[in-house]
């Protein structure tokens, strides 16, 4: 386990916190919203649950991590560079012409960036596809996917999630960032999901419902896998669109297009760069 | 192809423990003797094209070489973006193997048929495409496809395609092979309706024009060279393809001769821009197509008439 001190881990979700702001500030680019809802499952996931090596990024043991919601990219590269695989101030270039890290992670343009996503129901198969391999394999490295919720309208998704059900890949982890709110509404409006777990379960997971912005909770239960021995688990994260963000835009579907004004960036007392 | 596919594939799965092939949910009896021998190797990911696609890609990044399996719309059409984002994009050796190309699937209709396949994968950057006239080209590509470090489209027709090689044939890929010569014209043909082409041939020669006849196993890289040097020496160019006019064979022979100012009778020979109302075998649609090697002497004798 990379930090024991748990107490450390509020400190460090705040650090990207404010690096994911800092992002869209500079870039003006879209999608801080769900980018800001995985903070704490990818800082329980980074530092303190998978094994990876930074300065190693393809060691063969690791933890493969598959962001699959790959436009919430700036959440990806705030935690990478964060937990050294790359130095903080290239993540001023987000989006720039020519830059290391584009709107959509593309595999390996910085270390530690395992697949490339953007499309939406595409990670899960890869993820899948990974698991099966390292299982058959009989390799002890494992697969962890974080999901959005707007992903679970893709029937690729729900294929996928047949298949690591069948073959009770249960090196594989997904985590949902259940943030409630998709690409043009709330998902109860748009195309309703719920029984979420239920549905997960039914096609052969073991499943676990966590309030995903309690660091705490997160840790806890993402130590504790394979939920059942002989299936995948999925872990969906109640988590709160925008959530320590710009506040009139918290748990709006604004939050998705808006990025922060100056004066934004005052309120939140927060400078434009990161040294 | 389909069976001269498979023994190939199993010889060279037994030597290299990386090879995967992945099926979605079709092959029955093709794939008996495989999923036998080698069922660690084998995989069947169920009627889920996007998935198997997306899966083989996972596969790819932990080391393997994976075949995916499904008749052409499927493993090409339902999955395109699968193709293009996690195959492609990424540049894994991921294989596509589509059986059932043109018209292999006759009375199954359009849904079944592959004539957009060749141009949807052209499109592809990364993307290397081979379409073997005859069992004895299957063996070559599947060899060869193992070998490539990237993506590759292997677009396979059905069973009981003769051979038009000689076992001892040696092929290359990238490069059109000769299979009949002649100095007046050419045919430039792929899949297996090369055949026909073959065949039209015959019929032309007794009528006095020796017709030049290639196999284009390869469609992406394309033999740019030999269709240039044909192109110089030859009085008129043809392509001939079980596949839509629009952006296979014929059309990446046209961009090279445009490109290249050569200035012949060039004609595409292949399925028109529309659906074929009814339908029936492989035989039936290609007489519907005016693709038979009778109808197919009479476009080329009526154009060389029209061209002077």
């Amino acid at each position: 386990m990379y930090v024991r001190r748990m107490k450390s881990l509020p400190s460090i979700a705040t650090k990207i916190r404010e690096s994911v702001i800092r992002m869209s500030y500079v870039s003006q680019s879209a999608h801080m919203g769900g980018s800001l809802s995985c903070v704490e499952i990818l800082t329980a996931l980074y530092f303190s649950v998978l094994k990876v090596y930074p300065k190693n990024p393809l060691h063969p043991g690791r933890d493969r991590f598959i962001f699959s919601k790959g436009h919430d990219s700036k959440a990806l590269y705030a935690t990478l560079a964060e937990r050294g695989f790359f130095k903080k101030t290239v993540l001023a270039s987000y989006e720039k012409n020519n830059s290391l890290l584009p709107g959509h992670p593309t595999r390996q343009c910085v270390p530690g960036v395992e697949i490339t996503s953007g499309s939406l129901g595409h990670g899960l198969s890869i993820a899948a596809g990974m698991a099966f391999t390292l299982k058959q394999d009989s390799k002890n490295a494992r697969v962890f996917t974080l999901l959005s919720d707007g992903e679970c309208n893709e029937g690729s998704t729900w294929e996928a999630i047949l298949f690591a059900g069948h073959h009770r890949l249960e090196n594989l982890t997904v985590i949902v960032d259940y943030n409630k709110l998709q690409g043009y509404g709330f998902v109860k409006n748009v195309l309703n999901l719920e029984p979420l777990l239920q549905k997960w379960t039914s096609f052969n997971w073991a499943g676990r419902v966590v309030d995903g912005h309690n660091l705490d909770a997160l840790v806890e239960m993402l130590h504790d896998l394979p939920i059942t021995k002989n299936m995948p688990s999925v872990i969906i994260a109640n988590t709160t669109k925008g959530n320590g963000g710009v506040k009139r835009y918290l748990n709006s579907i604004g939050s998705q297009y808006h990025p922060p004004t100056s004066e934004d960036m005052a309120d939140l007392h927060l400078s434009a760069d990161w040294l | 192809m389909r069976y001269s596919f498979i023994s190939t594939l199993l010889k060279s799965a037994k030597k290299n423990p990386r090879i995967m092939l992945l099926t979605g949910d079709v092959g029955y009896s093709v794939f008996d003797t495989y999923s036998t021998e080698l069922p660690a190797q084998y995989l069947n990911c169920g009627v889920a094209e996007q998935n198997m696609t997306g899966v083989a890609a996972g596969l790819a990044i932990e080391g393997k070489i994976p075949f995916i399996y499904s008749i052409i719309p499927f493993v090409t059409m339902r999955n395109f973006e699968q193709i293009r984002n996690d195959i492609c994009y990424q540049n894994l050796p991921v294989k596509i193997v589509g059986v059932g190309s043109g018209f292999s699937y006759g009375p199954y209709a359009h849904t079944h048929h592959a004539l957009e396949d060749i141009a949807l994968m052209r499109s592809l950057p990364n993307m290397t495409i081979f379409s073997p006239s005859d069992p004895i080209e299957t063996a070559f590509v599947i060899r060869a496809s193992i070998k490539i470090n990237g993506p590759v489209y292997i677009r396979l027709g059905k069973t009981g395609e003769p051979e038009l090689h000689e076992k001892t044939v040696k092929l290359k890929v990238g490069a059109g092979c000769i299979i009949h010569e002649g100095k007046d014209i050419a045919i430039f043909s792929t899949g297996s309706i090369t055949k026909t082409a073959l065949d039209a041939a015959k019929i032309l020669k007794r009528t006095g024009i020796n017709c030049c006849v290639v196999s284009m196993h390869t469609l992406k890289p394309l033999d740019k060279f030999l269709i240039l040097k044909l192109a110089k020496h030859s009085r008129a160019m043809f392509s001939l393809e079980e596949h839509s006019v629009i952006g296979g064979l014929g059309s990446t022979i046209a961009e090279i001769l445009a490109e290249n100012q050569m200035r012949l009778l060039f004609r595409r020979i292949g399925v028109p821009d529309r659906f074929t109302n009814k339908v029936g075998n492989q035989e039936y649609m290609r007489i519907k197509n005016q693709l038979s090697a009778k109808q197919v002497v009479t476009t080329i004798r009526k154009s060389l008439v029209e061209f002077v």
